[in-house]
C-alpha cells in the first residue's frame, strides 16, 4: 500500500521506539500533525522551538535512548540551533526533525524558508533535506543509526512539505548500510596491554572519567578497576554520576571549579587514565601545565578526541565500556604482579591528606548560602532525585555539593554552556521517568530563557521542581568582573526582576519563596511533596563567589580558595 | 609544512561544503582543492593541499575521516606518488619578448594555447615545485591572468621498500 511521507515518517519513528515526540507546529507540517493523531506518539507542545531540542535532549540523557523533537520550517528551524549545538557539544543522541518548504520553492526565499541544513552542518553529527519521498524511510533509518552509534550526536533532518505529501510504497529498511561511516568499538589489544603495563609501573595513577562513561554505561567497570586496583577518580562535568561521590577513591571534579584535590591529584600523578573525556580548556586549565608528570592513557571512541588538545602516550580508540572491560580482563590476569593498595598507600594518603586540608567548603554567616541549599537538597532527597542545571553559578555549586552517586542523575550543558537549558531538559528526563523527582537548579537570569515552559509542565502536569538561587545578578559573569575586571558590574545585575512566586502562579504552578535560613529546608520540604509543578525563589547571598576557581590560563593547581 | 590529502567522497549534495567548512570553522588551511567525480557513479576524489604542524594535519585528515560522506583519506606525505597541477598563464609578450618567453615554456615544456601581439597564453602542467618556477621566472615580463587546476595526486604502483 502506498503512504504519504508523513505516514511513513510516523511508521519510522514507531519503529525506531519513539513514544514521545517534543515540538511546535507550524505551516510546513501540518500535514505531520494531521497524521499524528492516528499514531501511539504522545506529542509534547512545548512553547518555543528551542525549549524542545532541550527536552528532547534531557530525556535522552536521562534515559540512554534517542531523543526527538519536531519543528516547523524558518524560524521554528532556526530556533533550534542552540539546542543542536548543546547536544553536539555534549554528543546527546538525538533527531531533529524540521519542516521545510515545498522542493519546487527551495532556493526561492519562499515564505518560513531557511537553509537549516546549511545552518546545522557544523553542529549536527550528520544532517539531511529529504527531496525524494521514496528515500524517507531509509534516511530516517541512518538518521537514528547515526545518533546513537559512535561517539553520538544530534542528527537533523528536513523534511519538506510536499515530500510529507507525496505518496510511495514503504518499505522498513531492515538494516542501516553506511560504508563511509565505521565507529571503532573494540579496542586494539595490544593498547589496553600497554595500558595494564603502565598502570603496573605507575605509583600515582588516577583514573579521570568524561561524560563517555556515562554515555556507554561503563561505570561498573570503572568501578571494578579503580577499587580492586585502589586508583583514585576524578572526573570532568558531564562525568558527573559516573563514580559514586561517597565513595573514598572519589576525589571530586577537576577544572576550573574542580576540588582541590582533583586538580591536585591530576598534576601530580605519574599515570592518568582518561576515559571519555576531551581535555576541554575549562578542565585543563593552561594547558602546559596539564598533567606534566603524567603518562597519559586516554579512552575515547572519536579519534579526533585523542591528541586534540593533550598529548597522549597510550592512544586507545574504542567504546570506553569495552575498552575498560579489556583493561579489567588483563589486570586480573596480571593482580599478583603489583601488590596494588600497598603501593598506591602512599599516594592515596596524599590525595586523602589534600581532601582534608582544603575541602569543598564555604563561609556559613546565616544569610542563605547557595551552597547550603544544594547540600539542603540533597539531604532531604537523599540523592534520590535527576538533578538539571541551568549555566553559572548555579551549575558549579550543583556539581560541587549535590552528591551524584549514578550515572544519568546530571543533567547539564558541559560543552556549549547554555543558558536555558535545564527546566526544558527536566521536562524531557521528567516524561523519561514520569515517577522521579526531577530538580532543575536555576539562576535567576538563566530561569528567564526558557521560563515560558512553565506552560509545558503544568500543562503536562509534570510535578517538576525548579530551584532559583535567586542573587539578583548574572553571577558568574559578575564573578568574573569582581575578580578580573575591577568589580565593574557592567550589565550583570538583573534589575526588574519578575515576582517568580506570582509569575509561578500566573502559570499555574505553584510558586515559594524563602528569605530566611530557617525557612529553607520545611520550604524545601513541603515544595518537592507537591504534585505539582512549583518555583522555590531562594534568596540568597547576593555576591557569593565559586570556589575554588582556576582563573582562566592559570595552572589547575594556581587555584584561589575560598 | 605541506601535505597533499586524498579525499573520497560519497557525491551528495553538500559535500563539498561540508569539507569546506570543516576547514574554516577549524582554521585549518587549504592551500587548493580540487574535486572530480571518480570512475564509480556517485564518488568523488578531492584532493587537498594544506599546510600545518604535524598535530594539525594529524587533526585535519582525522576530522576528514569523522564526516560521515567521507569514505576514505590518504595522506600522501612519506608515499611515493605523483603530484601534477595544471596552469594557464597569460603572460606580456611583445616582439622584443616574445622569444625569451617562448624560451622559458620550452624548457618547462609548456604548451602555448593562445597568442595574440602583445601576449602569450601558456600551459603548463607539473608539481607544485614546478609550477612555482614558471611562475617566478616569468614574473618578469608581466603575468596578465593565471588561472590553475590545484594539486591532483596519485600514489606510485612502486613504493619504495621503506614506505
Amino acid at each position: 500500500m502506498e503512504l504519504n511521507g508523513a505516514r511513513i515518517l510516523l511508521e519510522c519513528l514507531k519503529r525506531e521506539g519513539v513514544d514521545v515526540l517534543f515540538g511546535y507546529p507550524g505551516g510546513a507540517v501540518i500535514d505531520i500533525y494531521d497524521e499524528l493523531p492516528r499514531h501511539d506518539i504522545r506529542h509534547v507542545l512545548v512553547r518555543h522551538e528551542q525549549a524542545a531540542v532541550h527536552a528532547a535532549d534531557g530525556f535522552a540523557r536521562a534515559s540512554g535512548k534517542v531523543g526527538v523533537c519536531l519543528v516547523t520550517s524558518g524560524p521554528g528551524a532556526t530556533n533550534t540551533v542552540t539546542g543542536i549545538a548543546t547536544a553536539y557539544a555534549d554528543s546527546i543522541p538525538m533527531v531533529v526533525l524540521t519542516g521545510q518548504v515545498p522542493t519546487p520553492l527551495i532556493g526561492n526565499d519562499a515564505f518560513q524558508e531557511v537553509d537549516i541544513v546549511g545552518i546545522t552542518r557544523p553542529c549536527t553529527k550528520h544532517n539531511y533535506l529529504v527531496k525524494d519521498v521514496r528515500d524517507l524511510a531509509r534516511v530516517l533509518r541512518q538518521a537514528f543509526y547515526l545518533a546513537r552509534s559512535g561517539r553520538p550526536g544530534p542528527v537533523l533532518v528536513d523534511l519538506p512539505k510536499d515530500v510529507m505529501q507525496a505518496k510511495t510504497e514503504f518499505a522498513w529498511p531492515e538494516d542501516v548500510k553506511l560504508r563511509s561511516y565505521n565507529p571503532t568499538y573494540r579496542p586494539n589489544l595490544n593498547q589496553l596491554r600497554r595500558a595494564v603495563e603502565a598502570l603496573i609501573e605507575a605509583k600515582r595513577p588516577l583514573f579521570f572519567a568524561g561524560g563517555g562513561v556515562v554515555m556507554s554505561d561503563a561505570s561498573e567497570e570503572l568501578g571494578w578497576l579503580a577499587r580492586t586496583l585502589s586508583i583514585p577518580v576524578t572526573s570532568t562535568l558531564m562525568g558527573l554520576g559516573a563514580f559514586p561521590g561517597d565513595d573514598p577513591l572519589w576525589l571530586g571534579m577537576i577544572g576550573m571549579h574542580g576540588t582541590y584535590a582533583g586538580n591536585k591529584a591530576v598534576n601530580n600523578a605519574d599515570c592518568i587514565v582518561a576515559v571519555g573525556a576531551r581535555f576541554d580548556d575549562r578542565v585543563t586549565g593552561r594547558l602546559s601545565a596539564f598533567a606534566s608528570g603524567a603518562r597519559i592513557i586516554h579512552i575515547d571512541i572519536d579519534p579526533t578526541s585523542i591528541r586534540k588538545n593533550v598529548q597522549v602516550d597510550i592512544p586507545v580508540v574504542g567504546d570506553c565500556r569495552k575498552a575498560l572491560a579489556g583493561i579489567r580482563e588483563i589486570a586480573t590476569t596480571r593482580l599478583a604482579e603489583k601488590d596494588w593498595a600497598t603501593a598506591h598507600e602512599p599516594w592515596l594518603a596524599q590525595v586523602s591528606a589534600w581532601r582534608t586540608e582544603q575541602p569543598l567548603t564555604y563561609v556559613k554567616n546565616g544569610s542563605i548560602k547557595p551552597q547550603q541549599v544544594v547540600e539542603t537538597i540533597f539531604s532531604i532527597t537523599r540523592g534520590d532525585a535527576i538533578v538539571t542545571t541551568e549555566v553559572g553559578q548555579n551549575q558549579m555549586w550543583t556539581a560541587q555539593f549535590f552528591t551524584f552517586r549514578k550515572p544519568r542523575t546530571l543533567l547539564t550543558s558541559g560543552g556549549l554552556g547554555t543558558m536555558g537549558y535545564g527546566f526544558p531538559a527536566a521536562i524531557g528526563a521528567q516524561f523519561a521517568f514520569p515517577d522521579k523527582l526531577v530538580i532543575d537548579m536555576a539562576g535567576d537570569g538563566s530561569i528567564q530563557m526558557n521560563i515560558q515552559e512553565l506552560a509545558t509542565a503544568v500543562c503536562n502536569k509534570l510535578p517538576i521542581k525548579i530551584v532559583i538561587l535567586n542573587n539578583g545578578y548574572l553571577g558568574m559573569v559578575r564573578q568574573w568582573q569582581e575578580l578580573f575586571y575591577q568589580r565593574n558590574y557592567c550589565a550583570t545585575c538583573m534589575e526588574a526582576q519578575p515576582d517568580f512566586v506570582k509569575l509561578a502562579e500566573a502559570y499555574g504552578a505553584e510558586g515559594y519563596r524563602i528569605t530566611e535560613a530557617g525557612e529553607l529546608e520545611s520550604t524545601l520540604r513541603a515544595a518537592f511533596a507537591s504534585p505539582h509543578t512549583a518555583v522555590i525563589d531562594v534568596r540568597v547571598e547576593r555576591e557569593e563567589n565559586v570556589y575554588p576557581m582556576v582563573p582562566a590560563g592559570a595552572a589547575l593547581d594556581e587555584m584561589l580558595l575560598v | 609544512m605541506r601535505h597533499v590529502l586524498s579525499v573520497l567522497v560519497e557525491n551528495e549534495p553538500g559535500v563539498l561544503s561540508r569539507v569546506a567548512g570543516l576547514f574554516s570553522g577549524r582554521g585549518f588551511n587549504i592551500e587548493s582543492l580540487n574535486v572530480a567525480p571518480t570512475l564509480e557513479e556517485g564518488v568523488s576524489l578531492m584532493t587537498i593541499s594544506t599546510s600545518g604542524e604535524e598535530q594539525i594535519i594529524e587533526q585535519i585528515v582525522k576530522q576528514l575521516r569523522k564526516l560521515v560522506t567521507v569514505i576514505k583519506v590518504v595522506d600522501f606525505e612519506g608515499i611515493a606518488a605523483v603530484e601534477r597541477e595544471m596552469m594557464m598563464v597569460k603572460v606580456q609578450a611583445d616582439d622584443a619578448r616574445r622569444a625569451e618567453v617562448l624560451r622559458i615554456a620550452d624548457i618547462f615544456r609548456c604548451k602555448v594555447v593562445d597568442v595574440s601581439l602583445n601576449d602569450l597564453t601558456l600551459e603548463a602542467t607539473g608539481d607544485h615545485g614546478k609550477i612555482q618556477a614558471i611562475l617566478s621566472l616569468l614574473a618578469r615580463f608581466g603575468i596578465k591572468e593565471i588561472a590553475r587546476t590545484g594539486t591532483v595526486a596519485m600514489r606510485r604502483s612502486m613504493q619504495p621498500e621503506t614506505a
